[in-house]
């Protein structure tokens, strides 16, 4: 997996084939090739300095101004951590979109990955119709994140959806849900979960990494298919359940896409879908509040990196690397 | 393929009664019923009048209304033709962008020694998890001042971003690609005399092929779909892309348009639909190497 088996930039491939490097010593850059190299990563350079370190930067700065777009950048008025101060003291909305997203997180992000999780495990052995089910199931996650799904979603769940159809077939009287704050954000996580392929994919593929001896093992031993799922399947999955946990909650806190279409770009009904990057959103395009909506940026990046960061540092306590290297 | 080349010792089961594998098959079976009915559903839709889309649950219209297509497309001041080009423009360049770019970086990072090269590819590595929004409002405003956003050619704030190589993904995919092509390809092209300009010419480009790939189909589906950058950068209705034009339907509450939204949001996940019909082993094998999201 990509997480797990990150490059290391300073190995060369298996042993030197270069009698002349090994001679020299390893921190000999050969000649002309240092130059090469920044040739060749010039782009990426470039890239990393305009498009992502200097707005990084900007945007440091703007989050202590009161920038809106429409004075010029010379004339913005430094007001220290007053963006801040009012964004933890007195910004209901901003604290209601976190509870929002982290309650999306939350709920949808497990239910997401053990519903790939129990697809993965039936699908984990081989016969004829495997990889016509693996394709189908994975659809959805490339289909998901579109506008045009959140249209089908909202048209789903509304109060004359197909949903409340289906369950006037049982004599249940629906809901309007896509316009029940109590019920809005739900409809989204069902969204969310619905998309279980991508993860489910990559199960699949750790799956296949299990030896069936630890099986064959376990059964000698008299475990049953159970206690071989928590005592073999678990922990030999492990790294492939952290990499999936930190991906997919990244990319539950910046769901935007639904939360837009749904609410029609409000956040609505009642605040209940105001995502973090939502809120960001109006706040900085449709109020003009660049200034705020920065120090909202700062505050959100600030906070994915501490929630990766407790992910890798717990993650040594129930990730489990067979081959016993330190990674 | 993974699956039949794991296939022997996987079927452990010879004591397993057979009715097992029944039970796995209904409740899969189930499952797929489940996950494709909302597509079925938008199809059927699509081709429904107006109290058919609220009243009939099934997926088959009972009344069948191709005209939706054409009223959808015409819906707006701008025609969809309009909106699916400049879709496809900036997917297709996004992709160039990408596959040109993050293969130049990726043969640096793999394969050329150079000073810092280990603190530029934990920078890399580290705006993997960078998440895009937030510099959406700095890169606005850097644009903006620029005079690109709104300007003659709109695309460009889309578009400069993905010819430097900034989507961090594809440039790992492809470094551990390159890690995977033999040294000794490298060297042969050496002692003929090719320089790190010539070994990238002759030796790594050429066989990079299936990185490339994976990186442009994943490139294309991910900017047809995109709608956050779309929806900041484009504010000229003949500029819109497919997923900023959708929205539209959305804002004219009025019911009538409910028939032709459908039949547009048919049309506009057509692409995607098409590249997983041709791509799909691709596709499902990329993220595994690759640990893509999807």
């Amino acid at each position: 997996m990509a997480l797990t088996t990150a490059p290391d930039p300073t190995r060369r491939g298996t042993g030197s084939v270069r009698p002349d490097a090994n001679r020299r010593g390893t921190g000999r850059i050969r000649h002309g090739e240092g130059l090469a190299g920044y040739v060749f990563l010039s782009p990426w350079l470039v890239g990393l300095m305009g498009i992502t370190a200097i707005p990084m930067l900007l945007s440091l700065y703007l989050s202590f101004t009161n920038y809106d777009i429409l004075t010029p950048l010379s004339e913005v008025e430094w007001i220290g951590l007053a963006n801040y101060e009012r964004m933890f003291t007195s910004d209901p909305s901003w604290w209601h979109s976190v509870r929002v997203t982290l309650s999306f997180a939350l709920i949808a992000v497990p239910l997401k990955l053990a519903a790939a999780l129990g697809v993965a495990l039936l699908l984990n052995r081989a016969w004829r119709g495997v990889g016509l089910f693996r394709g189908l199931f994975y659809l959805p996650s490339l289909l998901g994140g579109s506008v045009a799904l959140a249209i089908v979603w909202v048209n789903m769940f509304n109060r004359e959806g197909a949903f409340n159809s289906f369950l006037a077939l049982f004599g249940i009287q629906g809901k309007p849900w896509v316009n029940d704050p109590d019920w809005a954000l739900e409809t989204l996580m069902v969204l969310a979960i619905w998309q279980f392929g991508a993860p489910m994919v990559i199960f699949l593929a750790g799956l296949k990494q299990v030896p069936t001896e630890l099986y064959e093992a376990a059964s000698v031993d008299g475990a049953g298919r159970f206690r071989q799922f928590v005592n073999v399947t678990l922990p030999m999955l492990s790294p492939v359940i952290f990499f999936n946990l930190v991906l997919e909650t990244i990319n539950g806190f910046q769901g935007f896409t639904a939360a837009f279409v749904l609410s029609n770009g409000t956040g609505g009904p009642v605040d209940s879908t105001l995502m973090y990057t939502l809120n960001l959103y109006i706040t900085g395009f449709t109020d003009l509040e660049m200034g705020y909506a920065s120090a909202m940026a700062w505050v959100f990046l600030i906070a994915i990196a501490i929630i990766t960061a407790i992910f890798f540092s717990t993650g040594r306590f129930w990730v489990h690397y067979s081959d016993g290297e330190d990674r | 393929m993974v699956a039949t080349a794991a296939a022997p010792p996987m079927a452990t089961g010879p004591q397993r009664p057979r009715h097992r594998s029944w039970i796995r098959l209904v409740v899969l079976l189930a499952i797929v019923a489940v996950v494709l009915y909302p597509l079925f559903w938008m199809i059927g839709a699509s081709v429904k009048s107006q109290e058919e889309i609220v009243n009939n649950i099934g997926l088959l219209p009972r009344n069948f209304t191709p005209g939706n297509y054409a009223d959808g497309w015409t819906n707006f001041d701008v025609s969809f033709a309009r909106f699916f080009l400049n879709s496809a423009m900036v997917s297709l360049l996004t992709l160039v962008g990408n596959a040109v770019s993050c293969l130049l970086a990726a043969y640096a990072f793999a394969r050329l020694k150079f000073r810092l090269r280990g603190l530029w590819f934990a920078v890399m590595i580290g705006t993997l998890l960078l998440p895009g929004h937030v510099l959406i409002v700095p890169q606005y405003i850097l644009f903006r001042t620029l005079g690109l956003v709104g300007g003659e050619w709109p695309y460009l704030p889309l578009l400069i971003p993905q010819f430097l190589a900034t989507e961090a993904f594809f440039v790992f995919l492809m470094v551990q690609f390159m890690r995977g092509i033999p040294r000794e390809l490298d060297e042969a092209a050496r002692i003929d005399g090719a320089n790190a300009f010539g070994i990238f010419r002759h030796v790594i480009l050429p066989l990079s092929r299936p990185a490339l790939v994976t990186t442009a189909i994943f490139s294309f589906i991910w900017t047809w779909n995109d709608f956050f950058r779309q929806l900041v950068f484009l504010s000229n209705l003949s500029d819109y892309t497919v997923p900023v034009a959708l929205t539209l339907f959305i804002d004219s509450t009025s019911q009538s348009a409910v028939g032709p939204m459908f039949a547009m949001a048919v049309l506009s996940l057509l692409p995607v639909f098409l590249f997983f019909v041709a791509f799909q082993r691709m596709l499902v094998e990329g993220i595994n190497t690759s640990g893509l999201k999807g």
